[in-house]
């Protein structure tokens, strides 16, 4: 390089690189979790099983990938499967009422941004820690679709709103699977193709110094924020599509699934880094060893412990490496 | 090797071959899966012994035994979804919503399998048919005879329920309002709700007590709220005094029954249940059977099942536990 100024943004050759990524571990352990459920049962390698199995991570995904750049940008959001909740207790009351379903639509996507502006507003503009507030939130909206359905359920949905979440787009590739593949690419831009992306990362890393290089941290975080409100919106009419009913115990506990997805896509819990592509790799591997593992009835609290241990492993082995390193060199 | 000797190889490795497929196509067994609420619920472990008898009765029958981690719609969708890429023949389900399994369950039929509910039903779009337990108006029968056997004399009785929504309690308590008109010298006095959970439960039982100094009886009809209740009365030695009925799990009551807190108490028996799905389950998918309103369907050692206009057939009334086979049903749930 004959430009003296120039400053290299990578310091590993491409593939060099690549071979040492988090992702490139994951996709390893995707494609040896793939080969196992092919050898270990008869039924795995069909197209139409394959499809029902990524029911298993296509709505926790969408939910995954905003989660994954507000981890980034150092907060967290918990309310995001009661969220979930209101939004499908109100377009069930929309739906009791007669509503059509574009409307429904409209309702479960308005809901989930409103949530997502109020956990913003709390955060950005009160300065509370998003922790506590969304632990707050989370017991608040799903507390409130308690208080309209009580011990009912919603089950007045329109025939033709089966489709978000049990219609097919051609063959086996079903409307969620594919809104997942959209989706996975248009948060793989933002992330990593836009400068928002990159103000993403540095307010991750030190919001301060991002503050004093003129980054509007207090809005990418309030952006972040309702962009996890609309996406969890937007697998509220997915979910509720596939169940064709609401509870409000709907979606209970997926708060942490969705949050164990982004921290074993390589995104570092206490912010500054982490990728897309290792998000969707990471549900990948999710789905594909529920699924292997519902194919041979193993009892799902071992799944539970796999999927733990997993977690574990992601997070101890990059510390290990780096600790283990300085003292071999 | 002479051509003779060698056609008659080839004949007989072919009569083996032949053979072999044949015992192995004639050995692949029915397989039935018990879908349950949550795996580690000892009423569901017990309704699997009673399934595993009833394939061991009829031969050739597998059963698998599944259910999610937690008790929810979303955890029992991702296992009926892997049983359906499995082609098990039949899903006999204990469902934990019963709207929200039925787009999937609707799959399952449309593949060719056999799905029954029981226990806790699915909607009727979902399943060819559901075994209740018991009926209503059996369980409320049953749960004030339990208390009048013990009280000649007549009295003051309470109800400990589980939560104020809880649509079962309700049910049953209301039936049992209803029965009480044969019983007049006993008066109910009041209900309470411990919103199954342990401390609250024992903490309205002790409000009962203190509250009505004359109270004979505590009609639990939650296996949490039985427990908790007998237990209050044990801890305030009232023993012989209040008698705690309802209904209870034999493992959680032995105790309380050798103390004499409770003399007697029912449940529908798990075993019978395990065995009589896993029954009805064989008979449909076989097609010995069809699941239509009016149709008798065999239970083996249960007797037969008959269908009302929404396709539900009760089992049977609740099953009374007391001193004499409390320690045998103990081991078992």
């Amino acid at each position: 390089m004959s430009d003296a100024r120039h400053i290299p943004d990578r310091l590993d050759r491409p593939l060099r690189r690549l071979l040492r990524s988090w992702e490139f571990l994951l996709a390893l352990v995707a494609v040896a979790i793939f080969i196992a459920n092919s050898l270990a049962s008869p039924y795995f390698l069909n197209p139409w099983n394959l499809s029902d199995a990524t029911y298993n991570f296509t709505e926790l995904g969408l939910i995954a990938f905003p989660m994954a750049m507000l981890i980034v940008a150092g907060e967290i959001d918990l309310s995001v499967a009661s969220t979930i909740a209101l939004a499908s207790t109100l377009m069930g009351a929309a739906a009791t009422a007669g509503a059509p379903i574009a409307v429904l639509v409209l309702i479960g996507l308005v809901v989930g941004l409103f949530c997502g502006a109020f956990n913003a507003v709390l955060v950005t503009r009160l300065g509370l820690p998003s922790i506590v507030v969304t632990i707050g939130t989370m017991s608040l909206y799903r507390g409130l679709s308690y208080i309209i359905l009580g011990n009912q359920a919603y089950t007045a949905y329109p025939t033709g709103f089966a489709y978000f979440g049990q219609g097919y787009v051609f063959w086996v590739f079903s409307f969620e699977l594919v809104l997942f593949v959209l989706m996975a690419v248009v948060f793989g831009a933002l992330q990593h193709r836009t400068s928002f992306g990159r103000m993403v990362y540095a307010i991750g890393n030190n919001p301060t110094g991002a503050l004093f290089s003129g980054i509007r941290v207090a809005r990418v975080k309030a952006i972040l924020f309702l962009l996890t409100g609309l996406m969890s919106g937007i697998a509220a009419v997915c979910l509720t599509s596939r169940l064709g009913s609401t509870r409000p115990s709907i979606a209970l506990g997926w708060e942490l699934q969705v949050v164990t997805m982004v921290v074993l896509g390589g995104v570092d819990i206490l912010g500054g880094s982490g990728t897309i592509p290792g998000v969707v790799l990471a549900a990948l591997v999710m789905g594909l060893v529920t699924f292997g593992f519902g194919l041979l009835n193993v009892p799902g609290i071992v799944m539970s412990i796999f999927i733990g241990l997993l977690l574990i492993g992601v997070i101890a082995l990059p510390r290990l490496w780096s600790r283990l390193k300085p003292r071999g060199t | 090797m002479s051509i003779f000797k060698k056609a008659l190889t080839t004949a007989a490795v072919a009569t083996a071959l032949a053979t072999s497929t044949a015992t192995i196509a004639q050995a692949a067994p029915m397989r039935i899966a018990v879908v349950v609420k949550a795996l580690g619920i000892g009423f569901f472990d017990a309704v699997h012994k009673g399934a595993e008898e009833a394939a061991q009765k009829l031969g050739n029958v597998k059963i698998i035994y599944t259910g999610p981690t937690n008790t929810t719609a979303e955890g029992q969708i991702q296992v009926i979804n892997s049983l359906i890429a499995q082609h098990v023949d039949a899903i006999a389900i204990s469902a934990n919503d019963q709207d929200a399994l039925v787009p999937v369950l609707k799959k399952a039929m449309s593949r060719g399998i056999t799905v029954i509910s029981f226990d806790s039903g699915v909607a009727k779009a979902g399943r060819e048919m559901q075994l209740d337990d018991s009926s209503t108006p059996l369980i409320g029968k049953t749960l004030i005879k339990l208390a009048a056997d013990h009280m000649p004399n007549g009295g003051e009785v309470a109800v400990l329920s589980a939560s104020a929504t809880a649509t079962n309690q309700n049910a049953w308590i209301a039936a049992m309002k209803g029965d009480m008109k044969d019983y007049p010298k006993i008066k109910l006095v009041s209900v309470v709700y411990g919103d199954d959970l342990s401390d609250k439960s024992y903490r309205e039982a002790q409000g009962l007590i203190k509250k009505y100094p004359d109270l004979k009886a505590i009609i639990a009809p939650t296996t949490v709220g039985i427990a908790a209740a007998a237990q209050a009365v044990e801890d305030d030695h009232l023993t012989g005094k209040v008698n705690v009925t309802g209904l209870g799990l034999p493992s959680q009551m032995a105790g309380h029954v050798k103390s004499g807190a409770s003399k007697s108490f029912a449940l529908w028996n798990p075993i019978d249940l395990g065995y009589a799905a896993t029954m009805i389950s064989y008979n449909l998918a076989t097609h010995k059977a069809k699941a239509e309103p009016g149709a008798k369907i065999g239970m083996g050692r249960m007797g037969t099942v008959t269908l009302d206009k929404n396709n539900i057939g009760v089992m049977s009334d609740p099953f009374t536990f007391n001193a004499s086979n409390v320690d045998k049903y103990a081991k078992m749930f």
